[in-house]
């Protein structure tokens, strides 16, 4: 089994170590804006363990996704709205 | 998407420490156990990542079944309850049930706090527990509670450059806590051995986070000195607060914030246990042992449940020290500017909401926690700003697809209100 897994972050490569979650992955790539608020504030994780919703994102063409509570899996786009 | 459905003797909601012991302990009994969790895997948040202190837990409910990532959202009729996965919904009936539903954090409003890489102090430890990295990294642990030196302690092992742990109890406050809090001494000690050489701070709190588009330095207050600390990442939280949704969904009376209980953690309603800071928040010693006692009652195993009274005794003292050490301050409540986000979900301001006398008039005029998070996020904050309680909890508790409601009762239920 590999220890890693590949995804795409808005088009980046990046490798994560197997188990890791999407929102780590999105930050490790150096974006840090998730989403736009309802006035167009940028906005990223809070709480970490899907209670906050800001860290949405779509997942392989899904919206509204939680990314704290969504493992990276290989060859999966990751689209943030920031 | 296949619907699935289970049939089982003791239903536990949640997997963290608390419903690992509650389902234990059923399955001793010979009961057939269920643990469902919203996360992808069990352990709660403070086993995330299957921290090495759990091996025994995990050991024990290893032949026990586990539906992770899959969140409760409604009860369509006495003794079942749906949960949606990424598979569809799952239907769960149960003769008796166990929530341990756990503990969020509580935040509150100050300028900036909406910025990106403002994050809880759990929030941050989640994202490092489960891939962000962190060395080199320059982080302000601030708010209030243990959580904040456990969190600092984690953070820093794992490379991270804590500037400062802001905490707002009074240090008069945290010398009576750690004169009370006597048999937790050595893991206090150790905290502060792993901690040597970052400065912590009590009397102090974070009044702004600067930043353009993310974080870049936060402003923090002691006394009469201010002062400015660039840095990468915030964790900021105070504290924490039970999640009651599901429970309240059930008709279990909730008082001041918490399940209420009795002796065998069975809540106002016979068939539902709860067990762990869903009842009050008194840390890890405390969940195990609510959590075994409420598996023992749900399996008839009283009089062994008995025997644990003592011990559960012990830790509430500490809980309720706890509660005393880090209530909050009246001066954070001067933290929220006009023009502060409270309701992150909807972008309602501080000022729009003071004009209001309830939470209920706030809703309506502001939609104030009528977004994705339900009030999770700013409940807490309102409740301590304005003294707003949270009014009835309705199906779906969390939000979830239409095809979720769809074909499980959900025209029917609208059609009653």
């Amino acid at each position: 089994m590999p220890e890693t897994v590949k995804l795409l972050v808005n088009g980046v490569s990046v490798e994560m170590p197997v188990g890791s979650m999407v929102s780590a992955a999105i930050l490790k790539t150096g974006t840090f804006a998730f989403r736009r608020s309802a006035t167009g504030e940028p906005r990223g994780p809070l709480c970490g363990m899907g209670i906050c919703f800001e860290c949405r994102v779509t997942i392989d063409g899904e919206q509204h996704c939680r990314s704290c509570q969504t493992v990276c899996k290989d060859g999966m786009d990751v689209r943030t709205d920031g | 998407m296949g619907d699935a459905h289970h049939v089982c003797d003791v239903l536990v909601v949640g997997a963290g420490p608390a419903g690992l012991a509650a389902a234990w302990r059923a399955a001793q009994s010979g009961l057939r156990v269920v643990v469902v969790d919203d996360n992808p895997t069990a352990g709660g948040q403070i086993w995330r990542g299957r921290s090495p202190d759990a091996r025994v837990w995990f050991e024990r409910v290893r032949d026990i079944r586990m539906i992770c990532g899959a969140r409760v959202f409604h009860q369509p009729e006495p003794r079942t309850l749906l949960a949606e996965t990424r598979d569809g919904v799952c239907e769960l009936s149960f003769a008796t049930l166990v929530l341990a539903t756990g503990a969020r954090e509580r935040f509150l409003p100050f300028p900036g706090w909406t910025l990106p890489n403002v994050m809880g102090a759990g929030g941050l430890q989640a994202l490092v527990k489960t891939g962000l990295p962190i060395e080199g990294k320059r982080v302000v642990a601030a708010g209030s509670g243990p959580l904040l030196l456990a969190v600092a302690t984690y953070l820093r092992k794992r490379g991270a450059q804590v500037l400062l742990i802001a905490e707002q109890a009074s240090s008069a406050r945290l010398a009576r806590f750690v004169a009370g809090a006597v048999g937790k001494m050595s893991q206090a000690f150790d905290l502060k051995r792993q901690l040597r050489g970052v400065p912590y701070r009590s009397g102090c709190w974070v009044v702004e986070a600067k930043g353009h588009e993310k974080l870049e330095s936060v402003t923090l207050v002691r006394g009469r000195k201010r002062w400015q600390v660039a840095c990468d990442y915030l964790a900021c939280g105070f504290h924490l607060v039970p999640n009651v949704e599901l429970a309240e969904l059930l008709g279990c009376v909730v008082e001041n914030g918490s399940v209420r209980v009795d002796d065998f953690q069975q809540t106002t309603v016979s068939n539902v246990y709860s067990a762990g800071e869903t009842t009050g928040i008194g840390g890890l010693e405390l969940s195990l042992i609510e959590g075994e006692i409420a598996g023992l009652a749900a399996g008839g195993k009283h009089e062994i449940a008995r025997e644990l009274f003592p011990a559960r005794a012990k830790e509430r003292k500490f809980a309720e020290l706890l509660d005393h050490t880090f209530a909050l301050r009246e001066e954070l409540k001067q933290l929220a500017q006009p023009q502060t986000i409270v309701c992150r979900c909807e972008d309602v301001t501080f000022e729009r909401l003071r004009e209001h006398d309830s939470w209920r008039a706030a809703k309506l005029q502001t939609r104030c926690g009528m977004g994705p998070c339900q009030g999770r996020v700013c409940g807490g904050a309102v409740e301590f700003l304005f003294g707003w309680k949270a009014e009835s909890v309705r199906p779906p508790i969390l939000p979830v697809k239409i095809d979720s409601l769809l074909g499980h009762g959900f025209s029917r239920i609208e059609a009653d209100q």
